[in-house]
Protein backbone atom coordinates (compact mmCIF):
# COMPACT_ATOMS: atom_id res chain seq x y z
CA UNK A 1 0.00 0.00 0.00
CA UNK A 2 1.40 4.02 -0.63
CA UNK A 3 1.45 5.86 2.32
CA UNK A 4 2.34 9.63 2.30
CA UNK A 5 3.97 10.91 5.28
CA UNK A 6 3.03 14.51 5.79
CA UNK A 7 6.00 16.25 7.96
CA UNK A 8 4.80 18.78 10.28
CA UNK A 9 6.96 21.13 12.62
CA UNK A 10 7.79 24.59 13.97
CA UNK A 11 8.61 26.93 11.18
CA UNK A 12 9.48 29.42 13.52
CA UNK A 13 11.91 27.09 15.77
CA UNK A 14 13.85 25.44 12.06
CA UNK A 15 14.39 28.99 10.94
CA UNK A 16 16.29 30.22 14.64
CA UNK A 17 18.14 26.82 14.29
CA UNK A 18 21.97 27.49 14.54
CA UNK A 19 24.14 26.28 11.39
CA UNK A 20 25.41 23.35 13.24
CA UNK A 21 22.06 22.09 14.17
CA UNK A 22 20.82 22.74 10.87
CA UNK A 23 23.53 20.82 9.21
CA UNK A 24 22.64 17.77 11.65
CA UNK A 25 19.39 17.70 10.14
CA UNK A 26 20.08 18.04 6.50
CA UNK A 27 22.50 15.07 8.01
CA UNK A 28 20.05 13.08 9.16
CA UNK A 29 17.14 13.17 6.03
CA UNK A 30 20.08 12.22 3.89
CA UNK A 31 20.73 9.46 5.65
CA UNK A 32 17.18 8.81 5.99
CA UNK A 33 16.03 8.89 2.25
CA UNK A 34 19.12 6.48 1.61
CA UNK A 35 17.56 4.20 3.75
CA UNK A 36 14.51 4.76 2.13
CA UNK A 37 16.17 3.79 -1.21
CA UNK A 38 18.08 1.17 -0.37
CA UNK A 39 15.02 -0.15 0.98
CA UNK A 40 13.26 0.25 -2.01
CA UNK A 41 9.87 1.54 -0.12
CA UNK A 42 10.37 5.38 -1.22
CA UNK A 43 8.17 6.96 -4.28
CA UNK A 44 8.78 10.43 -4.06
CA UNK A 45 9.01 13.12 -1.49
CA UNK A 46 10.12 16.66 -1.35
CA UNK A 47 10.75 19.45 1.27
CA UNK A 48 8.29 21.98 0.67
CA UNK A 49 8.90 26.52 0.85
CA UNK A 50 8.03 27.92 4.35
CA UNK A 51 4.14 28.12 5.27
CA UNK A 52 4.32 31.82 4.20
CA UNK A 53 5.09 31.34 0.95
CA UNK A 54 2.11 29.59 0.81
CA UNK A 55 -1.68 31.02 -1.31
CA UNK A 56 -4.65 29.66 -1.09
CA UNK A 57 -7.00 29.37 -3.57
CA UNK A 58 -10.50 28.69 -3.68
CA UNK A 59 -13.71 28.51 -6.00
CA UNK A 60 -17.18 29.42 -4.66
CA UNK A 61 -20.47 30.04 -6.75
CA UNK A 62 -18.05 30.70 -9.86
CA UNK A 63 -16.27 33.02 -7.86
CA UNK A 64 -12.01 32.52 -7.43
CA UNK A 65 -10.36 33.83 -4.22
CA UNK A 66 -7.18 34.13 -3.82
CA UNK A 67 -5.77 34.10 -0.17
CA UNK A 68 -2.65 34.53 1.03
CA UNK A 69 -1.30 31.99 3.50
CA UNK A 70 -1.69 28.04 3.61
CA UNK A 71 -5.23 26.51 3.98
CA UNK A 72 -4.75 26.43 8.04
CA UNK A 73 -3.13 28.26 10.48
CA UNK A 74 -1.49 25.33 12.49
CA UNK A 75 1.41 25.55 15.45
CA UNK A 76 3.09 23.14 13.69
CA UNK A 77 3.11 23.45 9.63
CA UNK A 78 3.28 21.12 6.82
CA UNK A 79 7.09 21.35 5.92
CA UNK A 80 7.57 18.34 3.38
CA UNK A 81 6.21 15.07 2.45
CA UNK A 82 7.39 11.81 1.56
CA UNK A 83 5.29 9.13 -0.47
CA UNK A 84 6.44 5.55 0.24
CA UNK A 85 4.98 2.07 -0.83
CA UNK A 86 5.14 -0.71 1.68
CA UNK A 87 3.15 -3.67 2.87
CA UNK A 88 0.99 -2.22 5.65
CA UNK A 89 0.29 -0.01 8.10
CA UNK A 90 3.38 -1.07 10.87
CA UNK A 91 5.78 -0.95 8.01
CA UNK A 92 4.30 2.67 7.21
CA UNK A 93 4.59 3.60 11.22
CA UNK A 94 7.88 2.59 11.65
CA UNK A 95 9.27 4.82 8.67
CA UNK A 96 7.37 7.47 10.23
CA UNK A 97 9.27 6.79 13.28
CA UNK A 98 12.65 7.26 11.93
CA UNK A 99 11.91 10.52 9.81
CA UNK A 100 13.97 12.78 11.79
CA UNK A 101 11.17 15.32 11.87
CA UNK A 102 9.26 12.88 14.38
CA UNK A 103 11.24 13.78 17.22
CA UNK A 104 11.00 17.62 16.50
CA UNK A 105 7.25 17.40 15.51
CA UNK A 106 4.82 15.26 14.29
CA UNK A 107 4.09 13.14 11.09
CA UNK A 108 0.83 12.34 9.83
CA UNK A 109 0.72 8.90 8.19
CA UNK A 110 -2.36 9.08 5.42
CA UNK A 111 -3.13 5.82 3.22
CA UNK A 112 -3.69 6.62 -0.42
CA UNK A 113 -6.67 5.69 -1.72
CA UNK A 114 -5.63 3.73 -4.73
CA UNK A 115 -7.77 3.78 -7.85
CA UNK B 1 -41.73 -33.25 7.16
CA UNK B 2 -40.62 -29.75 5.96
CA UNK B 3 -40.87 -28.03 9.21
CA UNK B 4 -39.03 -30.79 10.96
CA UNK B 5 -36.14 -30.23 8.22
CA UNK B 6 -36.47 -27.07 8.45
CA UNK B 7 -35.57 -26.84 12.12
CA UNK B 8 -32.63 -29.71 12.00
CA UNK B 9 -31.17 -27.51 9.30
CA UNK B 10 -31.48 -24.15 11.75
CA UNK B 11 -30.23 -26.00 14.06
CA UNK B 12 -26.68 -26.99 12.19
CA UNK B 13 -26.49 -23.37 11.01
CA UNK B 14 -26.53 -22.27 13.88
CA UNK B 15 -24.76 -24.44 15.45
CA UNK B 16 -21.92 -23.33 13.05
CA UNK B 17 -22.45 -20.31 13.72
CA UNK B 18 -21.74 -20.74 16.93
CA UNK B 19 -18.65 -22.33 16.36
CA UNK B 20 -16.98 -20.55 13.52
CA UNK B 21 -18.06 -17.32 12.87
CA UNK B 22 -15.42 -15.76 14.32
CA UNK B 23 -13.11 -18.25 12.47
CA UNK B 24 -14.99 -17.70 9.01
CA UNK B 25 -14.95 -13.98 9.36
CA UNK B 26 -11.19 -13.85 10.59
CA UNK B 27 -10.30 -15.68 7.65
CA UNK B 28 -12.48 -14.12 4.71
CA UNK B 29 -10.93 -10.61 6.61
CA UNK B 30 -7.46 -11.40 6.72
CA UNK B 31 -7.13 -11.89 2.99
CA UNK B 32 -9.51 -9.46 2.09
CA UNK B 33 -8.87 -6.32 4.15
CA UNK B 34 -12.90 -5.77 4.21
CA UNK B 35 -13.95 -6.60 7.75
CA UNK B 36 -17.55 -5.32 6.64
CA UNK B 37 -17.23 -7.32 3.92
CA UNK B 38 -16.59 -10.34 5.51
CA UNK B 39 -19.14 -9.99 7.71
CA UNK B 40 -21.98 -9.08 5.08
CA UNK B 41 -21.09 -12.40 2.82
CA UNK B 42 -21.22 -14.63 5.71
CA UNK B 43 -24.41 -13.18 7.20
CA UNK B 44 -25.69 -13.73 3.33
CA UNK B 45 -23.91 -17.29 3.30
CA UNK B 46 -25.91 -18.06 6.61
CA UNK B 47 -29.53 -16.70 5.20
CA UNK B 48 -28.51 -19.22 1.93
CA UNK B 49 -27.93 -21.78 4.29
CA UNK B 50 -31.05 -21.99 5.83
CA UNK B 51 -33.03 -21.73 2.37
CA UNK B 52 -30.54 -24.86 1.06
CA UNK B 53 -30.19 -27.18 3.92
CA UNK B 54 -33.80 -28.21 4.40
CA UNK B 55 -34.02 -29.11 0.68
CA UNK B 56 -30.63 -30.36 -0.06
CA UNK B 57 -29.31 -31.80 3.14
CA UNK B 58 -26.61 -30.14 5.86
CA UNK B 59 -23.26 -30.40 3.53
CA UNK B 60 -20.58 -32.65 5.14
CA UNK B 61 -18.34 -30.02 5.67
CA UNK B 62 -20.61 -26.87 6.66
CA UNK B 63 -18.00 -24.76 7.69
CA UNK B 64 -16.12 -25.24 4.13
CA UNK B 65 -19.84 -24.88 2.71
CA UNK B 66 -20.31 -21.68 3.95
CA UNK B 67 -16.77 -20.06 3.23
CA UNK B 68 -17.30 -21.29 -0.09
CA UNK B 69 -20.79 -19.29 -0.38
CA UNK B 70 -19.41 -16.61 1.50
CA UNK B 71 -16.32 -16.13 -0.95
CA UNK B 72 -18.62 -16.42 -3.90
CA UNK B 73 -20.59 -13.26 -2.65
CA UNK B 74 -17.98 -11.49 -1.62
CA UNK B 75 -16.44 -11.61 -5.58
CA UNK B 76 -19.94 -10.27 -6.14
CA UNK B 77 -20.34 -7.64 -4.09
CA UNK B 78 -16.11 -6.06 -5.23
CA UNK B 79 -17.41 -6.40 -8.53
CA UNK B 80 -20.07 -4.51 -8.30
CA UNK B 81 -18.49 -1.70 -5.94
CA UNK B 82 -14.90 -1.53 -7.77
CA UNK B 83 -14.13 -1.99 -11.62
CA UNK B 84 -10.74 -1.17 -13.61
CA UNK B 85 -7.81 -3.75 -14.39
CA UNK B 86 -5.79 -3.86 -10.95
CA UNK B 87 -8.83 -4.27 -8.89
CA UNK B 88 -9.26 -7.31 -11.21
CA UNK B 89 -6.53 -8.95 -11.16
CA UNK B 90 -6.24 -8.68 -7.04
CA UNK B 91 -9.56 -10.28 -6.89
CA UNK B 92 -8.57 -13.31 -9.02
CA UNK B 93 -5.74 -13.79 -6.68
CA UNK B 94 -7.73 -13.13 -3.53
CA UNK B 95 -10.36 -15.51 -5.49
CA UNK B 96 -7.97 -18.78 -6.00
CA UNK B 97 -6.31 -18.72 -2.75
CA UNK B 98 -10.18 -18.50 -1.02
CA UNK B 99 -11.10 -21.57 -3.39
CA UNK B 100 -8.03 -23.57 -2.80
CA UNK B 101 -8.80 -23.57 1.01
CA UNK B 102 -12.77 -23.63 0.47
CA UNK B 103 -12.37 -26.92 -1.64
CA UNK B 104 -9.55 -28.65 0.30
CA UNK B 105 -10.24 -31.26 3.12
CA UNK B 106 -7.59 -29.38 5.22
CA UNK B 107 -9.14 -27.74 8.20
CA UNK B 108 -9.45 -23.75 7.82
CA UNK B 109 -6.54 -22.12 9.29
CA UNK B 110 -7.58 -20.33 12.43
CA UNK B 111 -6.96 -16.54 12.01
CA UNK B 112 -8.60 -15.47 14.90
CA UNK B 113 -5.58 -14.39 16.73
CA UNK B 114 -4.60 -12.06 13.73
CA UNK B 115 -7.60 -10.74 13.34
CA UNK B 116 -7.93 -10.04 17.56
CA UNK B 117 -4.77 -7.98 17.37
CA UNK B 118 -5.55 -5.66 13.96
CA UNK B 119 -8.46 -4.93 16.27
CA UNK B 120 -6.38 -3.95 19.14
CA UNK B 121 -4.14 -2.04 16.82
CA UNK B 122 -3.19 1.49 17.98
CA UNK B 123 -4.45 3.06 15.51
CA UNK B 124 -7.94 2.09 16.31
CA UNK B 125 -9.44 4.38 19.01
CA UNK B 126 -8.68 2.39 22.04
CA UNK B 127 -12.86 2.82 23.93
CA UNK B 128 -13.70 0.27 20.63
CA UNK B 129 -11.14 -2.27 20.54
CA UNK B 130 -12.84 -4.11 23.24
CA UNK B 131 -16.02 -3.58 20.93
CA UNK B 132 -14.75 -4.87 17.75
CA UNK B 133 -12.80 -8.08 18.55
CA UNK B 134 -16.46 -9.07 20.19
CA UNK B 135 -18.39 -8.36 17.47
CA UNK B 136 -15.95 -9.75 14.58
CA UNK B 137 -14.92 -12.78 16.63
CA UNK B 138 -17.81 -13.72 18.31
CA UNK B 139 -20.69 -11.98 16.52
CA UNK B 140 -22.18 -10.14 19.12
CA UNK B 141 -25.01 -7.62 17.88
CA UNK B 142 -23.87 -3.73 18.37
CA UNK B 143 -26.86 -3.73 20.97
CA UNK B 144 -25.62 -5.88 23.07
CA UNK B 145 -22.27 -4.47 23.16
CA UNK B 146 -23.26 -1.35 23.88
CA UNK B 147 -25.43 -2.35 27.12
CA UNK B 148 -22.49 -4.46 28.01
CA UNK B 149 -20.04 -1.16 27.75
CA UNK B 150 -23.03 1.26 28.87
CA UNK B 151 -23.00 2.97 25.55
CA UNK B 152 -26.21 3.99 23.48
CA UNK B 153 -26.78 1.80 21.10
CA UNK B 154 -26.53 3.96 17.46
CA UNK B 155 -23.29 5.33 18.53
CA UNK B 156 -21.77 1.73 19.11
CA UNK B 157 -22.90 0.65 15.68
CA UNK B 158 -21.73 3.57 14.19
CA UNK B 159 -18.31 3.63 16.05
CA UNK B 160 -17.86 -0.56 14.87
CA UNK B 161 -18.90 0.70 11.77
CA UNK B 162 -15.84 3.35 11.19
CA UNK B 163 -13.74 1.02 12.89
CA UNK B 164 -13.86 -1.45 10.35
CA UNK B 165 -13.59 1.01 7.53
CA UNK B 166 -10.44 2.10 9.37
CA UNK B 167 -9.12 -1.53 9.35
CA UNK B 168 -9.44 -1.77 5.64
CA UNK B 169 -8.46 1.97 4.11
CA UNK B 170 -5.21 2.51 6.79
CA UNK B 171 -4.26 -0.95 5.93
CA UNK B 172 -3.80 -2.13 9.31
CA UNK B 173 -2.41 -5.65 9.56
CA UNK B 174 -3.88 -9.06 10.18
CA UNK B 175 -1.01 -10.58 12.32
CA UNK B 176 -0.04 -10.91 15.96
CA UNK B 177 2.65 -8.64 16.16
CA UNK B 178 6.30 -8.62 17.44
CA UNK B 179 6.80 -9.52 21.11
CA UNK B 180 7.28 -5.75 22.04
CA UNK B 181 4.14 -4.57 20.47
CA UNK B 182 2.53 -7.66 21.56
CA UNK B 183 2.31 -7.05 25.27
CA UNK B 184 1.55 -3.27 24.51
CA UNK B 185 -1.45 -4.51 22.58
CA UNK B 186 -2.86 -7.26 24.65
CA UNK B 187 -4.37 -5.04 27.09
CA UNK B 188 -6.98 -4.94 24.93
CA UNK B 189 -7.13 -7.78 23.77
CA UNK B 190 -7.55 -9.41 27.59
CA UNK B 191 -10.77 -6.77 28.04
CA UNK B 192 -12.39 -8.16 25.13
CA UNK B 193 -11.86 -11.59 26.26
CA UNK B 194 -13.05 -10.68 29.69
CA UNK B 195 -15.94 -8.79 28.36
CA UNK B 196 -17.02 -11.53 26.46
CA UNK B 197 -16.78 -13.83 29.55
CA UNK B 198 -19.02 -11.31 31.45
CA UNK B 199 -21.72 -11.68 28.55
CA UNK B 200 -21.63 -15.43 28.68
CA UNK B 201 -21.77 -15.21 32.67
CA UNK B 202 -24.73 -13.30 32.78
CA UNK B 203 -26.66 -16.15 31.02
CA UNK B 204 -25.55 -19.05 33.88
CA UNK B 205 -28.84 -20.93 32.83
CA UNK B 206 -27.46 -20.81 29.27
CA UNK B 207 -31.34 -20.51 27.85
CA UNK B 208 -30.61 -17.71 24.69
CA UNK B 209 -28.73 -19.65 22.19
CA UNK B 210 -27.23 -16.20 21.20
CA UNK B 211 -25.02 -16.11 24.68
CA UNK B 212 -24.52 -19.81 25.26
CA UNK B 213 -21.14 -21.41 25.19
CA UNK B 214 -20.11 -17.25 25.47
CA UNK B 215 -18.26 -17.80 28.45
CA UNK B 216 -16.36 -20.80 27.36
CA UNK B 217 -15.40 -19.64 24.14
CA UNK B 218 -13.79 -16.85 26.62
CA UNK B 219 -12.21 -19.15 28.17
CA UNK B 220 -10.90 -21.09 25.39
CA UNK B 221 -9.34 -17.56 24.06
CA UNK B 222 -7.99 -17.00 27.45
CA UNK B 223 -6.41 -19.92 27.05
CA UNK B 224 -5.21 -19.53 23.35
CA UNK B 225 -3.54 -16.05 24.48
CA UNK B 226 -2.30 -17.82 27.66
CA UNK B 227 -0.22 -20.32 25.47
CA UNK B 228 0.95 -17.54 23.69
CA UNK B 229 2.37 -15.56 26.06
CA UNK B 230 3.07 -18.39 28.91
CA UNK B 231 5.09 -14.93 30.30
CA UNK B 232 2.97 -12.62 30.29
CA UNK B 233 1.34 -12.70 33.99
CA UNK B 234 -2.32 -10.60 33.11
CA UNK B 235 -2.98 -13.23 30.55
CA UNK B 236 -2.37 -15.78 33.02
CA UNK B 237 -4.30 -13.81 35.37
CA UNK B 238 -6.97 -13.70 33.18
CA UNK B 239 -7.66 -17.31 32.86
CA UNK B 240 -7.58 -18.29 36.36
CA UNK B 241 -9.88 -14.68 37.35
CA UNK B 242 -12.44 -16.66 34.14
CA UNK B 243 -12.02 -20.08 35.67
CA UNK B 244 -12.79 -19.07 39.01
CA UNK B 245 -15.92 -17.77 38.03
CA UNK B 246 -16.81 -20.50 35.64
CA UNK B 247 -16.32 -23.29 38.81
CA UNK B 248 -18.81 -21.75 40.49
CA UNK B 249 -21.43 -21.56 37.29
CA UNK B 250 -23.76 -24.64 39.29
CA UNK B 251 -23.43 -23.04 42.26
CA UNK B 252 -25.17 -20.07 41.10
CA UNK B 253 -28.61 -21.40 40.45
CA UNK B 254 -30.80 -22.90 43.40
CA UNK B 255 -32.81 -26.34 42.41
CA UNK B 256 -35.69 -24.13 41.15
CA UNK B 257 -33.43 -22.28 39.14
CA UNK B 258 -33.13 -18.98 41.87
CA UNK B 259 -30.62 -16.82 42.23
CA UNK B 260 -27.93 -17.64 45.28
CA UNK B 261 -25.34 -14.78 45.51
CA UNK B 262 -21.81 -16.02 46.28
CA UNK B 263 -21.72 -15.52 49.82
CA UNK B 264 -24.73 -18.17 50.03
CA UNK B 265 -23.75 -20.72 48.08
CA UNK B 266 -22.93 -24.30 48.63
CA UNK B 267 -18.87 -25.03 48.46
CA UNK B 268 -19.53 -28.40 47.33
CA UNK B 269 -21.19 -27.32 44.19
CA UNK B 270 -18.12 -25.36 42.87
CA UNK B 271 -15.89 -26.97 40.38
CA UNK B 272 -12.49 -28.37 42.20
CA UNK B 273 -10.38 -29.31 39.65
CA UNK B 274 -11.04 -25.95 37.86
CA UNK B 275 -10.55 -23.81 41.12
CA UNK B 276 -6.98 -25.96 41.41
CA UNK B 277 -6.18 -24.72 37.93
CA UNK B 278 -6.93 -21.27 38.55
CA UNK B 279 -4.78 -21.18 41.93
CA UNK B 280 -1.81 -22.80 40.30
CA UNK B 281 -1.96 -19.81 37.13
CA UNK B 282 -3.04 -17.12 39.74
CA UNK B 283 0.69 -19.09 41.47
CA UNK B 284 2.82 -18.80 38.20
CA UNK B 285 1.31 -15.29 37.51
CA UNK B 286 2.38 -14.09 41.41
CA UNK B 287 5.88 -15.16 40.59
CA UNK B 288 6.85 -12.73 37.58
CA UNK B 289 6.39 -9.42 39.72
CA UNK B 290 4.02 -7.55 37.65
CA UNK B 291 0.99 -7.36 39.42
CA UNK B 292 -1.82 -6.16 37.02
CA UNK B 293 -5.98 -6.01 36.75
CA UNK B 294 -6.58 -9.61 36.03
CA UNK B 295 -4.08 -10.76 38.84
CA UNK B 296 -6.02 -8.67 41.66
CA UNK B 297 -9.66 -9.35 40.40
CA UNK B 298 -8.59 -13.52 40.20
CA UNK B 299 -6.96 -13.07 44.15
CA UNK B 300 -10.52 -11.45 45.11
CA UNK B 301 -12.14 -14.86 44.09
CA UNK B 302 -9.01 -17.17 45.70
CA UNK B 303 -9.82 -15.02 48.86
CA UNK B 304 -13.84 -15.93 48.59
CA UNK B 305 -13.38 -19.92 47.68
CA UNK B 306 -10.87 -19.78 50.69
CA UNK B 307 -14.44 -20.40 52.17
CA UNK B 308 -14.33 -24.25 51.35
CA UNK B 309 -11.64 -24.85 54.37
CA UNK B 310 -12.58 -22.07 56.51
CA UNK B 311 -15.88 -21.37 56.24
CA UNK B 312 -15.86 -17.55 55.76
CA UNK B 313 -14.85 -15.57 52.94
CA UNK B 314 -11.10 -13.41 53.59
CA UNK B 315 -13.15 -10.24 54.07
CA UNK B 316 -9.45 -8.31 55.16
CA UNK B 317 -7.87 -9.80 51.70
CA UNK B 318 -10.55 -8.50 49.71
CA UNK B 319 -11.21 -5.32 50.80
CA UNK B 320 -6.94 -4.95 50.08
CA UNK B 321 -7.22 -6.50 47.02
CA UNK B 322 -10.18 -3.83 46.25
CA UNK B 323 -7.90 -0.78 47.26
CA UNK B 324 -5.11 -1.95 45.10
CA UNK B 325 -8.03 -2.75 42.21
CA UNK B 326 -9.62 0.81 43.09
CA UNK B 327 -6.05 2.56 42.98
CA UNK B 328 -4.99 1.14 39.58
CA UNK B 329 -8.50 1.35 37.60
CA UNK B 330 -10.76 4.07 39.22
CA UNK B 331 -14.03 2.12 38.29
CA UNK B 332 -17.24 2.94 39.84
CA UNK B 333 -17.80 -0.96 39.77
CA UNK B 334 -14.49 -1.90 41.90
CA UNK B 335 -15.68 0.52 44.29
CA UNK B 336 -19.18 -0.11 44.43
CA UNK B 337 -17.17 -4.42 45.62
CA UNK B 338 -14.68 -2.63 47.87
CA UNK B 339 -17.97 -0.84 49.83
CA UNK B 340 -19.59 -4.74 50.16
CA UNK B 341 -15.85 -5.75 51.84
CA UNK B 342 -15.54 -2.66 53.79
CA UNK B 343 -19.43 -3.48 55.33
CA UNK B 344 -17.74 -6.77 56.15
CA UNK B 345 -14.18 -5.61 57.46
CA UNK B 346 -15.06 -2.58 59.35
CA UNK B 347 -19.52 -2.05 59.88
CA UNK B 348 -22.34 -1.66 57.47
CA UNK B 349 -22.31 2.12 58.18
CA UNK B 350 -18.61 2.31 56.45
CA UNK B 351 -19.64 0.43 53.67
CA UNK B 352 -22.21 2.47 52.68
CA UNK B 353 -20.45 5.53 53.24
CA UNK B 354 -18.22 4.22 50.35
CA UNK B 355 -21.21 3.85 48.06
CA UNK B 356 -22.70 8.00 49.22
CA UNK B 357 -19.12 8.98 47.56
CA UNK B 358 -20.27 7.51 44.43
CA UNK B 359 -23.56 8.73 44.16
CA UNK B 360 -22.39 11.61 42.16
CA UNK B 361 -21.23 9.09 39.02
CA UNK B 362 -23.80 9.52 36.38
CA UNK B 363 -22.40 6.08 35.00
CA UNK B 364 -24.39 4.42 38.37
CA UNK B 365 -28.00 5.76 37.91
CA UNK B 366 -29.01 2.87 35.76
CA UNK B 367 -26.44 0.37 37.20
CA UNK B 368 -28.70 -2.09 38.70
CA UNK B 369 -25.36 -3.32 41.17
CA UNK B 370 -25.40 -0.09 42.53
CA UNK B 371 -28.56 -0.09 43.74
CA UNK B 372 -28.32 -3.63 44.73
CA UNK B 373 -25.49 -3.26 46.66
CA UNK B 374 -26.97 -0.01 48.43
CA UNK B 375 -30.69 -1.86 49.21
CA UNK B 376 -28.65 -4.65 50.49
CA UNK B 377 -26.67 -2.44 53.36
CA UNK B 378 -29.43 -0.11 53.63
CA UNK B 379 -31.54 -3.27 54.98
CA UNK B 380 -29.05 -4.09 57.09
CA UNK B 381 -28.98 -0.94 59.30
CA UNK B 382 -33.18 -1.19 59.26
CA UNK B 383 -33.23 1.95 56.92
CA UNK B 384 -36.46 0.28 55.64
CA UNK B 385 -37.89 2.88 53.52
CA UNK B 386 -34.53 3.87 51.91
CA UNK B 387 -33.97 0.09 51.17
CA UNK B 388 -36.98 -0.55 49.11
CA UNK B 389 -36.48 2.42 46.85
CA UNK B 390 -33.45 0.90 46.16
CA UNK B 391 -34.60 -2.10 45.99
CA UNK B 392 -37.23 -0.89 43.63
CA UNK B 393 -34.54 0.47 41.26
CA UNK B 394 -32.53 -2.77 41.28
CA UNK B 395 -35.58 -4.75 40.36
CA UNK B 396 -36.38 -2.24 37.78
CA UNK B 397 -32.80 -2.32 36.19
CA UNK B 398 -32.26 -5.95 36.58
CA UNK B 399 -32.72 -7.79 33.02
CA UNK B 400 -32.61 -11.22 34.75
CA UNK B 401 -35.46 -12.90 35.66
CA UNK B 402 -33.70 -14.82 38.70
CA UNK B 403 -32.03 -11.73 40.25
CA UNK B 404 -34.88 -10.41 39.34
CA UNK B 405 -36.59 -12.49 41.45
CA UNK B 406 -34.24 -12.51 44.39
CA UNK B 407 -34.14 -8.83 44.54
CA UNK B 408 -38.10 -8.58 44.84
CA UNK B 409 -37.92 -11.62 47.55
CA UNK B 410 -35.37 -9.59 49.15
CA UNK B 411 -37.61 -6.44 49.36
CA UNK B 412 -40.72 -8.33 50.24
CA UNK B 413 -38.81 -9.19 53.24
CA UNK B 414 -38.03 -6.25 54.57
CA UNK B 415 -40.82 -5.43 56.71
CA UNK B 416 -40.62 -8.86 58.20
CA UNK B 417 -36.97 -8.11 59.66
CA UNK B 418 -36.62 -6.86 63.19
Amino acid sequence: MKYLLLIYGNEAAMEAASKADTERMHGAYNAYTEAMVKAGVIAGGERLRPSTSATTVRVANGKTSVLNGPYAETKEQLGGYYMIDVPDLDAALSWAARCPGASHGAIEVRAIWEM
Amino acid sequence: MAGEDDALARAAAEAVARRSYGKLVAFLAARTRDVVGAEDALSDAFAVALADWPTRGIPKSPEAWLLAVARRKMIDADRRRRTGVDAAGELRLIAAELEAVATSAAPIPDDRLALMFACAHPAIDPGIRAPLILQTILGFDAATIASAFLVAPAAMGQRLVRAKHKIGQAGIPFRVPERADLRERLDAVLEAIYAAFAEGWSDPAGTEIRRRNLAEEAIWLGRLVASLLPDEPEALGLLALMLHAEARRNARRGTAGEYVPLTDQDPALWDTPMIEEAEALLFRASGMDAIGRYQLEAAVQSAHVVRRRTGRPDWAAIERLYDALSALTGSPVVAINRAIAVAETRDVAAGLAVLDALADDPRLAEYQPYWAARAGLLARTGAVDEADRAYQLAIGLESDPAVRGFLQERRAALGTRP
